[in-house]
């Protein structure tokens, strides 16, 4: 017999009142045992005591006007921003010619607005978009930045520095490492033995050396086997040099995703009748970039903090234009290094940030249901 | 194949500046039309990106001499940054055409680099920094001090080599990095601050209270800074030594860069000889005082030396004057230093 049957929804009771409103919320998401309660208060004191004498530092204490040093130089005198302005122009365009300028200026702009149309997937023609992007600009930043040509006045590239370098050394050699980077993976996979034996051995090379090493090696030794009267030009060399080095380390991303792809998607192109390049193009290709972005950000953020060995060999890039700028006998104070550092700091961590923040976002677009 | 590194080499080098390869350094520099000069990054008082697109400081302004001795114009001449290690190299392979960045002038440097030493614009060495507080007036008072200093400099060797030969117990607070040092003296955890005199000066100038330290007068050791230039150019080498010569003939005879024209009719021979003023002699005869000739330049060598960047001494106030530097041993020889220059006759 059945005693007793439920035939409607037993009442909702309302959740105990310890358990409701923001300050449960609260207690759940901060405090939900002690043990975890005492470290949250002790790494929350922390994080606000950094966040407030960094506050201190750089804003309260901070000088924010001055003719020289010597206010700067006070006692308890916080970041020294007077300095920053006034050497301003020159982290950004290093020794260039202050009425040439504007050449940089409409590089930098036309940068950021081929980017944004090729990076933002909403704004469509991604196919001019690139075109534009890999082969027009290019050549236009080469010409504007350079000149000598079109009626523009010559710059030699010792008169560049500071974060124009920076962007040209670390654009330069990531958007080179890619296809480099596909074209030795490729290779190293290859059936072909003398293909395959080159390719891996300038990946091992490469990767072997430090990027210190090879960029003293190449600007300060090679002119030494040149002939007399024969110099390079040290800021190309550093470029070509970058970039091999980004395409070696790319080249093993790249590897590490064609080795993801299962054999039945080749097995699979190839059934149709897909020629090698086809079937990489097309099928194996698309599949590898999708699981290699992570990684690819992340070479591409250590190669734009790379970029700054070059101080090695004294071109003046972000960070040595800063650091050079301590020893001006009109600025220097105990503050000055220290303001150099952070602005550094932010500027470095803001492109940083920023490549991660898209790389996650293309990420999830991608997206496709196998997630790793 | 072929092509293709023909084609790379070409690129390589396409945007590079192919100067023609010759023997000589003058030909090659007035070919360029601008001397190439190594200097320091960063370094106060000789050499310092200013706020604007110029360097300045005595090593820059030392260059900026060698190219109005060329050009008769200061300003024909380009600056390359190049930090301790590369300097040598970067002279030998022919980037620059000659380094004034505060190199040391030592044997072995002189004898197996390739390179020569030009001359001395210079004189530093090792000194001491001490609070005002202290009292001490001379480094020989320093016994039984704690000396702060860089772990593996020859400033450590120099400072062992010093309180040894004056019987003086002392203690060693080393680190490695120049930061850490400043900032165990400023700590107080030393009495002493020891490096090289004109970094001193420099450092002081980044105290939040630069009056309660004091430099002692006491130099313990040699560091005679100049410029360098190739081996083998014997007239290269000639110019950027006379270059120097001729800035502190200027100040001991009195040519400033604001009285140099003036100058030129001075009857003083000394001063015709060193501007290339052409004289009658009293046999009738005219000496053309044509110095530059030896040197392959113009009889107004030095007239543009001076009228591009003044004197010796007007080159060291306008640097070093303003980081309280002294002139020390560097005033001229007849006033107590070291500074000698050969006449020009």
């Amino acid at each position: 017999m059945v005693a007793f049957v439920r035939t409607q929804d037993a009442p909702v009771a309302p959740p105990p009142a310890n358990m409701t409103g923001a300050w449960a919320a609260a207690k759940q998401k901060f405090f939900p045992t002690p043990l975890s309660s005492v470290a949250g208060v002790i790494i929350a004191a922390l994080v606000a005591w950094v966040v407030w004498t960094l506050i201190d530092w750089a804003v309260i204490r901070a000088v924010w006007s001055a003719p020289d040093r010597e206010l700067c130089n006070a006692e308890g005198a916080g970041a020294c921003w007077p300095y920053a302005f006034a050497r301003f122009h020159q982290f950004i365009y290093g020794f260039y010619p202050v009425e040439e300028r504007w050449r940089v200026n409409i590089v930098f702009l036309l940068g950021a607005l081929s980017l944004a149309a090729l990076l933002i997937p909403s704004i469509p023609r991604k196919g001019l978009s690139a075109l534009f992007f890999f082969v027009i600009y290019p050549v236009l930043t080469g010409i504007l930045f350079v000149g000598g040509m079109f009626g523009l006045t010559y710059v030699e590239t010792t008169q560049w520095g500071g974060l124009m370098v920076t962007l040209v050394l670390s654009v330069t050699s990531m958007v080179a490492s890619v296809p480099l980077g596909i074209l030795l993976a490729l290779g190293r996979r290859s059936t072909m033995p003398i293909v395959s034996l080159l390719s891996t051995i300038f990946i091992e090379v490469v990767r072997g050396v430090p990027l210190v090493l090879v960029l003293f090696m190449a600007v300060n030794m090679f002119p030494l086997f040149m002939p007399p009267g024969v110099n390079p030009d040290k800021l190309l060399i550093v470029i070509i040099g970058m970039a091999l080095f980004a395409a070696a380390y790319m080249a093993e991303i790249i590897r590490g995703g064609l080795q993801a792809i299962p054999k039945g998607q080749y097995e699979g192109a190839q059934a149709v009748g897909l020629s090698y390049w086809k079937m990489m193009g097309l099928i194996v290709m698309p599949q590898v970039i999708k699981i290699v972005i992570p990684s690819i950000v992340n070479h591409f953020i250590s190669l734009f903090k790379d970029t700054s060995l070059v101080t090695v060999v004294s071109i003046l890039d972000l960070l040595g234009v800063v650091q050079s700028s301590f020893n001006d006998a009109k600025w220097a104070s105990a503050q000055t290094g220290n303001t150099g550092y952070f602005l550094l700091a932010v500027v470095y961590w803001l492109f940083c940030f920023g490549m991660s923040r898209y790389s996650q976002f293309i990420e999830r677009k991608l997206a496709t249901g196998h997630k790793r | 194949m072929k092509t293709f590194k023909t084609l790379a080499l070409a690129s390589v080098f396409g945007l590079s500046a192919m100067a023609t390869a010759s023997a000589s350094t003058l030909d090659d520099v007035k070919a360029k039309g601008f001397v190439q000069c190594g200097v320091s990054q960063g370094l106060i008082g000789f050499s310092n990106p200013y706020d604007q697109n110029n360097w300045t400081g005595l090593d820059v302004d030392f260059c900026k001499a060698v190219a109005a001795a060329v050009f008769g114009d200061a300003t024909k001449v380009k600056f390359s940054p190049l930090n301790a290690k590369e300097r040598f190299t970067a002279l030998q392979s022919g980037s620059i055409d000659v380094l004034s960045r505060n190199s040391t002038w030592t044997m072995s440097r002189d004898t197996t680099l390739g390179l020569s030493f030009a001359g001395v614009t210079y004189y530093d060495g090792q000194g001491f920094m001490v609070p005002t507080k202290l009292g001490v007036k001379s480094a020989l008072e320093l016994g039984g001090a704690s000396v702060c200093t860089q772990t593996g400099t020859t400033t450590e060797l120099n400072l062992a080599d010093y309180f040894k030969a004056n019987k003086m117990e002392y203690k060693i607070v080393a680190f490695e990095k120049n930061e850490e040092v400043l900032k165990a003296y400023q700590e107080g955890r030393c009495d002493v601050f020891t490096t090289d005199q004109s970094g001193l000066y420099a450092e002081v100038l980044k105290f939040p209270n630069p009056a309660d330290h004091m430099v002692l007068p006491e130099i313990i050791s040699k560091e005679p800074l100049g410029p360098v230039v190739r081996q083998g150019d014997a007239q290269w080498f000639n110019i950027v030594k006379w270059t120097y010569y001729a800035l502190l003939n200027a100040e001991e005879l009195g040519v400033t860069q604001a009285n140099v024209e003036e100058m030129k009719g001075s009857a003083n021979p000394e001063i015709q000889r060193l501007l290339g003023v052409k004289v009658k002699n009293p046999d009738g005869t005219e000496a053309d005082n044509d110095f530059g000739k030896g040197i392959g330049l113009g009889a107004d060598w030095a007239v543009n030396i001076v009228k591009g960047v003044g004197n010796y001494s007007e080159v060291f106030e306008r640097n070093l004057a303003q980081l309280k530097i002294a002139r020390g041993k560097n005033a001229l020889w007849n006033q107590g230093g070291l500074q000698y220059a050969p006449p020009i006759r």
